[in-house]
């Protein structure tokens, strides 16, 4: 079941006048700049499906921005987030494409600065509820309903287990879990849903064990 | 867990509570909050409502293209004036919904229920029927996870998204679940609130999502209006002891596969239906500052 709270259908509050187009929007760009982990220095932002043909008109561009700017979907500065992004110095860059997608509501976000990049696809399902699809290359399924876990590792046995071994010694719940990767022995991703939010010692001690690469991490 | 209306109207009859207690216990269950803090968080959904629809009935918001406003205003004017047809309830419902509509068109605050453009069916019938049924607090609260039950069940079984099924998927569910809501809240039944559903949904069915300029405003508005007032009637219906002869979790279903079959020239993408006409168009051009395009 995609829908699993009754705040999915009644809510959220937020800034109209669309929730899938406006609130989805904000809600994808916010689980970039999380992702991301800090201010990118740029932006570009593609749109695909009935994104591309209505984006101006319901204010996806300006929620997307604000997301990106680490906004909520009730924050009323979202509405101003074009200008408060060039006052930040993000430079902000959009297209229209013509690809057909799975979703109609879909978006593809890169970020990125002198240190790194950052691309992420999230459709947005309606009533503000989104899914994270893709992240660098990676296919996953992130409701971005809970905190979540990404573990870039190399495609090695034990990997996984060491993970699963320390979060279960910090007492955090895996409440879902995907692993992906794009052949075997390469690079691989773990998208872990947990119950609580994780830690910076947590995401150190995972970063210390072998095998892995970098981890991240997604709050409510 | 239910995962359709007729386990939810079973749980209800079997454990012998209300459709929003199951809602709220499994609400409970799910997210392993306390129902303190869960009827409180949907008591601030109330509060945000209730804000959209007082600032929409008095100061008569513009949205920033001024395709919509004001129309709330006029209609409480109207109802004041003594002169209405369709009786004082069914249209402050309207106009109610029509006020949470152009808050939302002004990017105003709202809470989407289910969605933002179809925002306006369960707050307004229910701020109307406050003066009809002078419900506690609780009841109001109540009502909103009864809509929210019903909802959840279409969500999961067909969709909530224009862009995905049509306007059907947002008003008409919209408008469903508030039909369902205002019959528990009228001290209906739980197979009358399935039913009031099943009538609401059914008229709805095949109505597409054709915005024009891509906006949530026209025709997005008026079919809350519309919603509003259908909710009540077949709420009514529904009490009255009509029932529908299919049943409410078929029409759902009926709902879904028209969706899919809709052509994606009206899903939301401002290619067909309304949006498409010679004046839908010409207000596109005027909105966005571009030349008018044949198409």
């Amino acid at each position: 079941m995609k829908f699993k709270s009754v705040f999915d259908i009644i809510g959220p509050i937020m800034i109209g006048p669309s929730s899938s187009h406006t609130a989805g929007a904000a809600r994808i760009g916010r689980v970039a700049r999380s992702l991301f982990g800090r201010k990118p220095e740029w932006a570009h932002i593609s749109f695909y499906g009935s994104f591309a043909k209505t984006y101006r008109g319901h204010g996806t561009d300006v929620a997307i921005v604000g997301g990106i700017l680490d906004f909520d979907t009730f924050d009323e500065r979202i509405s101003d987030s074009l200008n408060i992004a060039k006052q930040k110095k993000i430079k902000i860059k959009m297209s229209e494409e013509e690809a057909l997608t799975d979703h109609p509501n879909t978006a593809r976000i890169r970020l990125g600065d002198k240190d790194g990049e950052l691309e992420v696809v999230g459709i947005s399902i309606g009533g503000g509820k989104i899914e994270i699809i893709e992240m660098n290359g990676f296919e996953l399924g992130l409701s971005g309903n809970h905190p979540a876990l990404l573990v870039v590792h190399n495609d090695h046995y034990g990997a996984i287990a060491g993970v699963a071994n320390l979060l279960a010694k910090h007492q955090i719940n895996i409440g879902h879990m995907e692993v992906g990767r794009k052949e075997i022995g390469s690079e691989a991703l773990m998208t872990i849903e947990v119950d609580q939010n994780i830690g910076d010692d947590v995401l150190k001690d995972i970063e210390k064990l072998p095998h892995i690469i970098k981890a991240t991490r997604i709050h409510e | 867990m239910f995962r359709n209306v007729s386990e939810l109207v079973e749980l209800s009859i079997s454990k012998n509570v209300p459709i929003s207690e199951v809602m709220i216990e499994q609400e409970m269950e799910v997210t392993g909050r306390s129902k303190e803090t869960v009827m409180e968080l949907m008591e601030k959904n109330l509060d945000v409502m209730e804000k959209a629809v007082e600032r929409g009935i008095r100061e008569g918001v513009k949205s920033h293209s001024g395709l919509t406003g004001g129309d709330a205003v006029l209609l409480q004017k109207y109802i004041e004036s003594g002169k209405s047809l369709a009786g004082t309830t069914i249209l402050d419902a309207v106009s109610k919904a029509v006020a949470t509509n152009e808050v939302n068109a002004a990017m105003g605050t709202i809470c989407a229920t289910p969605t933002a453009g179809s925002a306006g069916v369960v707050p307004g019938t229910l701020f109307a029927l406050r003066d009809k049924l002078n419900p506690t607090r609780e009841q109001m609260v109540r009502y909103l996870f009864t809509s929210g039950a019903f909802g959840f069940v279409v969500a999961n079984n067909a969709s909530i998204s224009g862009a995905a099924g049509g306007c059907q998927a947002e008003v008409g569910s919209a408008t469903g679940m508030a039909a369902a809501a205002i019959v528990e809240l009228a001290g209906g039944t739980p197979e009358q609130s399935a039913e009031a559903m099943a009538i609401a949904l059914k008229n709805m069915l095949g109505l597409v999502c054709d915005p024009v300029a891509g906006l949530v405003e026209v025709p997005c508005v008026k079919r809350n209006a519309i919603g509003a007032s259908i909710a009540i009637t077949a709420a009514d219906m529904s009490l009255a002891g009509i029932t529908s002869r299919i049943p409410c979790d078929e029409v759902i279903d009926a709902m879904y596969k028209i969706g899919q079959t809709m052509p994606t020239a009206l899903k939301e993408t401002a290619q067909g239906g309304l949006a498409a006409t010679p004046t839908g168009r010409e207000l596109e051009a005027k909105i966005y500052g571009v030349p008018l395009k044949k198409k």
